[in-house]
């Protein structure tokens, strides 16, 4: 039988945001190839693209389908974009250092970049099992590269260590999305759900074996314990930026993908799944937090710090109801301001040799007494400390605060208990560092050792970051309104 | 008037600002008169409040996050209305009095920074603002015990710290369990106490909300056995950082019990006046004994400060009018004298570089002015009458007679036990012979020093022979206080008994 696809059939405006970010990449290439292009080219022409998919994404209506399915631009499909291109937004300015770091030195780096993005907002529009792999797996591709573009030892390193265990995930997504077209009959997550209704728990073990692999798969890309062993090391051999980016926007695109896949399972009262979230956000958020403790470097506390707020995330998934993924996108939006400042401020002194360790580039004792040197941005990095640990009124204390109420709210006390304790944990790493930073003596008489590598636009991203973190109050009515809205509209 | 409170608070956070500009020769004169101009600015507002209304006054409500209930909501009644103008005033007589410190510039921003969470917290009437507050005051104390203090600093400030912070993050599942209740109750989300005051709760759920707000209030109050981070503090702060720690902080514990348990959860409450009473007893009885055994001079008086907490916990617990006010009397009382007296162990710790009371010994005899201050303000501490430590002692005992005259007579004991210390305190440093000849060197009291220090003892005086301006508004609160109590009461008998508590009063007839 013939098959004849009329083109408006595909509704291509629904992958507009995903081909201005790829042909930009692709322009990025092809510009390198005519002329040699400076840093600041490709990042203003990088920035242009960004901004241009950000646009056409918001004049978007919204609950679009494309591609007969393929794609679909429901609410929480734009809340993921947009969290992901402003992200990248507030990454770009950060490749502007002082000093060299070669890897801005290469086209190819701001082409990945895209390449990266772009697979990215693919994850988080679609509902089909196999799209989400490729696009995982191209925005993966992309980011391994740009780790070891970083170009020391133990970025290749990070980056090995990040594709070997990323390798090992998509190998669970491939087999699990597999399995799970075995029990259900198709690779589409509506359909499935529907599927599974009427065939009720026929095909159990399948299932199971195939959610399992599945939940080890996203968990991978959102350090769920115990499978976070490479956060760590991978961060610590990116850079300080890349290490805030990879702290945001993968994970974003994991929770997203979690909540298509988990949310209709857990309230559809399947016991089990319900149990493997509860013992893996519990596990997340505690086992990330101890370990958070005993660090020597603060990069290495922010990547275990990161992880346990991956545990709170979960949460959100196990909860699964309108208020608590409309918390979570509030969480991870505050979250955004005030990580990505921290890694700004850790990015803003780097120095290319190790001066302060003969490991790390940022100890706890690199930042001893920096008030007396510095004052103005030690008081930055303590907000963005305090905004992390959750102490009002600073941004990442409305998240939880959203999200506790959430989570009591769906009756889940034991949990909210659990979540307040580790709470208590955390501020305990995050004060370690302010204790440095303002009540020991310094150790470094020069101001200039903390803004080694400051340039106007580090100052910019770090003026929008604390902003956005000491006045969070202001926009958490409008985020909670435009998020709920959207999520509910489509229907989560 | 209507926007003085919010004027108050935004003032000091303004100045704060300012001050990172000022040079750090002028800094100081600047924080005086930035504080000068706060505690002037809470004059009318103790003017124009009318003592004899029990509702708030100089309420003011802005949205903040509407959709869920959160509003930038403030106000005052009788308990915070001097509880507000003590956080301005030792605010600015602490500043007044102080040595002169390194990093002046950084320590005078914090001590803003840190009135405004003061004033914050005082005049919250939304518990999220509350809550707030409430957090956010530990900051600026953890960074002044922990740079300006002495050699154990930074473990001082982070114990501080993380005991209070631990508490108050099971305070705010409370909070945001009972927002989550309101909404249950009505459909829309509010976090306003006047309107939780209407709430009714399941006994249960008040029992287990009540734990929770214990949780944070008890470390903050410090309740026994919550209390091993304060002496800490107390023996590692600077002498200003301790005078804002005991006259403020510790206040808002005990504030806190009267703001949010105790009208929204009296079931509870009255559940809970035994075990209460029984730790408080402990405080009073245990710490003041500790106080006695101290070599240290400021650990005595920061015992002493726990010993006082038990008291006035004692006297909000009896449930009645005498009791209450006489707290909220005894909570100023307490800010006005312990404030003072950490003053007077800063000024002999300056000039001596001890605080061991064997090293003292005769200092009447060099520094009579010293020693006729330092006098007043003990026998404030002890309770005289005719002192502003009497009044509120007397009452709260008195409250919690008619609850149990037996464990009212063991309380009573502080009188006797606060004498002991107190008295052996002055006969050791100021009496007798001068056995450490640096004594001899000591100057009197400064300009600087008198000028924070007669107003407080004057203070101690006048409020002890009149103490109306203070016990009226809050009794007045404190009688509606009982009412909602009474009215809100579930059981038989809960009613009977604050009835009981309160017979001879007129408070809840």
């Amino acid at each position: 039988m013939p098959i004849s696809i009329n083109l408006a059939d595909l509704n291509l405006p629904t992958l507009y945001p995903v081909f201005i970010t790829t042909i930009g990449a692709l322009l990025v290439l092809i510009i390198d190839l005519i002329a040699k292009p400076t840093k600041i080219f490709n990042m203003l022409f990088s920035m242009a693209v960004i901004v241009a998919a950000l646009f056409s994404l918001l004049n978007m209506d919204i609950n679009q389908i494309g591609f007969f399915g393929l794609i679909s631009m429901d609410g929480i499909a734009i809340i993921g974009q947009a969290i992901i291109l402003i992200a990248s937004a507030l990454f770009l300015p950060l490749s502007l250092t002082s000093q060299r770091f070669h890897e801005f030195e290469y086209s190819e780096f701001f082409a990945l970049f895209l390449f990266l993005v772009s697979g990215f907002q693919v994850m988080v529009s679609t509902d089909n099992i196999i799209l989400m792999f490729i696009s995982l797996e191209t925005a993966s591709l992309a980011l391994y590269t740009i780790i070891a573009m970083h170009n020391r030892d133990r970025s290749i390193e990070a980056a090995i260590k990040y594709f070997t265990m990323g390798s090992l995930a998509a190998a669970f997504f491939a087999f699990g999305g597999a399995l799970f077209y075995l029990a259900t009959g198709s690779v589409e997550l509506e359909k499935s759900f529907f599927a599974l209704g009427e065939l009720g728990m026929q095909n159990f073990e399948i299932l199971l074996i195939s959610l399992a692999l599945l939940v080890a798969a996203i968990g991978f890309k959102l350090s769920m314990v115990p499978l976070h062993t490479w956060t760590p090391d991978v961060y610590e051999g990116a850079s300080a930026p890349l290490a805030g980016y990879m702290s945001i926007v993968p994970k974003i695109a994991g929770f997203i993908v979690a909540i298509r896949m988990f949310e209709f399972l857990v309230a559809s009262d399947l016991e089990w799944i319900k149990t493997i979230l509860w013992i893996a956000a519990v596990a997340t958020m505690t086992i990330g937090n101890i370990l958070a403790l005993v660090q020597e470097s603060v990069k290495r506390m922010l990547a275990f710090s990161s992880i346990s707020h991956a545990g709170f995330g979960l949460v959100a998934i196990l909860v699964a109801t309108n208020d608590s993924n409309t918390a979570l996108f509030v969480y991870w939006t505050l979250f955004m301001f005030a990580n990505l400042g921290a890694f700004t401020m850790l990015w803003i002194s780097r120095h290319k040799s190790k001066i302060f360790h003969n490991r790390f580039d940022h100890p706890y004792t690199k930042f001893s007494g920096m008030v007396h040197i510095a004052p103005i941005p030690a008081v930055i990095m303590g907000v963005f400390m305090l905004s992390l640990a959750g102490v009002p009124p600073f941004a990442l204390f409305w998240g939880k605060f959203y999200l506790i109420s959430a989570t009591m709210a769906a009756g889940y006390i034991g949990l909210a208990l659990i979540m307040v304790l580790n709470s208590a944990i955390a501020v305990y790493y995050y004060i370690k560092l302010i204790v440095y930073m303002f009540l020991r003596e310094p150790s470094y008489a020069n101001r200039t050792i903390y803004m080694h590598n400051v340039t106007a636009p580090f100052k910019f991203i770090l003026a929008i970051a604390a902003f956005f973190s000491v006045f969070a109050v202001f926009m958490v009515n409008d985020l909670l309104i435009i998020f709920s809205k959207l999520l509910g509209s489509s229907g989560f | 008037m209507e926007h003085i409170l919010s004027l108050l608070l935004l003032f000091p956070a303004l100045a704060a600002i300012a001050a990172a500009f000022v040079s750090k020769q002028n800094v100081r004169a600047f924080g005086i008169a930035a504080m000068a101009i706060e505690f002037l600015m809470t004059i009318p507002v103790l003017m124009n409040f009318d003592p004899t209304n029990p509702g708030f006054q100089f309420t003011e409500k802005l949205p903040l996050i509407p959709d869920y209930g959160v509003f930038y909501y403030v106000g005052i009644d009788g308990f915070s209305i001097y509880l507000l103008a003590l956080s301005t005033f030792i605010s600015f007589i602490a500043l007044v009095a102080m040595e002169d410190l390194k990093n002046i510039k950084n320590l005078i921003i914090t001590l803003l920074f840190m009135e405004v969470t003061m004033v914050g917290f005082f005049i919250a009437l939304d518990a999220i603002v509350f809550y707030i507050f409430f957090e956010l005051s530990l900051v600026p104390m953890m960074y002044i015990i922990g740079s300006w203090g002495s050699h154990k600093r930074v473990y001082a400030a982070v114990k501080f710290f993380l005991y209070t912070f631990t508490g108050s993050l099971i305070m705010l599942l409370g909070v945001i369990y009972l927002g989550f209740a309101f909404h249950e109750a009505t459909g829309v989300w509010s976090f306003a106490l006047p309107n939780w005051h209407l709430l009714i709760l399941p006994f249960d759920v008040q029992i287990w909300v009540f734990l929770a707000f214990f949780a944070g209030l008890a470390v903050k109050v410090p309740m026994f056995p919550f209390h091993t981070w304060l002496p800490y503090a107390h023996g590692q702060a600077p002498t200003v950082g301790s005078v804002l720690l005991a006259a403020v902080l510790l206040k808002m514990g005990t504030y806190g019990f009267l703001r949010l348990s105790f009208p929204i959860m009296p079931d509870a409450t009255l559940y809970f006046v035994m075990p209460v009473a029984i730790l408080s007893l402990i405080m009073i009885i245990y710490t003041a004994m500790i106080a006695f055994a101290q070599s240290d001079m400021k650990q005595v008086i920061a015992y002493s400060s726990v010993s006082h907490m038990g008291v006035i916990m004692l006297g909000m617990f009896a449930l009645n009018v005498e009791g209450i006010a006489g707290s909220v009397f005894l909570m100023i009382s307490h800010g006005i004298v312990s404030g003072a007296l950490f003053m007077l162990v800063g000024v002999i710790y300056e000039r001596l570089h001890t605080k061991e009371m064997s090293e003292f010994g005769g200092l009447t005899s060099v520094m009579p002015k010293y020693g006729v201050i330092f006098g007043i303000v003990l026998m404030g501490s002890v309770g005289l009458p005719l002192t502003i430590g009497f009044v509120g002692e007397f009452l709260a005992l008195l409250g919690f007679f008619k609850v149990s005259p037996f464990m009212t007579i063991l309380a009573g004991t502080t009188i006797i036990l606060g004498a002991i210390y107190m008295l052996n305190i002055f006969r050791r440093s100021f009496f007798g012979a001068v056995t450490n000849a640096k004594v001899f060197e000591l100057k009197d009291l400064t300009k600087r020093e008198l000028m924070g220090l007669i107003p407080l003892t004057l203070l101690v005086v006048a409020l002890g022979i009149y103490p109306k301006p203070i016990l009226q508004p809050a009794e007045t609160s404190a009688k509606k206080l009982v009412e909602l109590m009474f009215k809100k009461s579930q059981s038989f008998e809960a009613k009977l008994s604050i009835l009981d508590y309160n017979s001879l009063s007129g408070g809840a007839k």
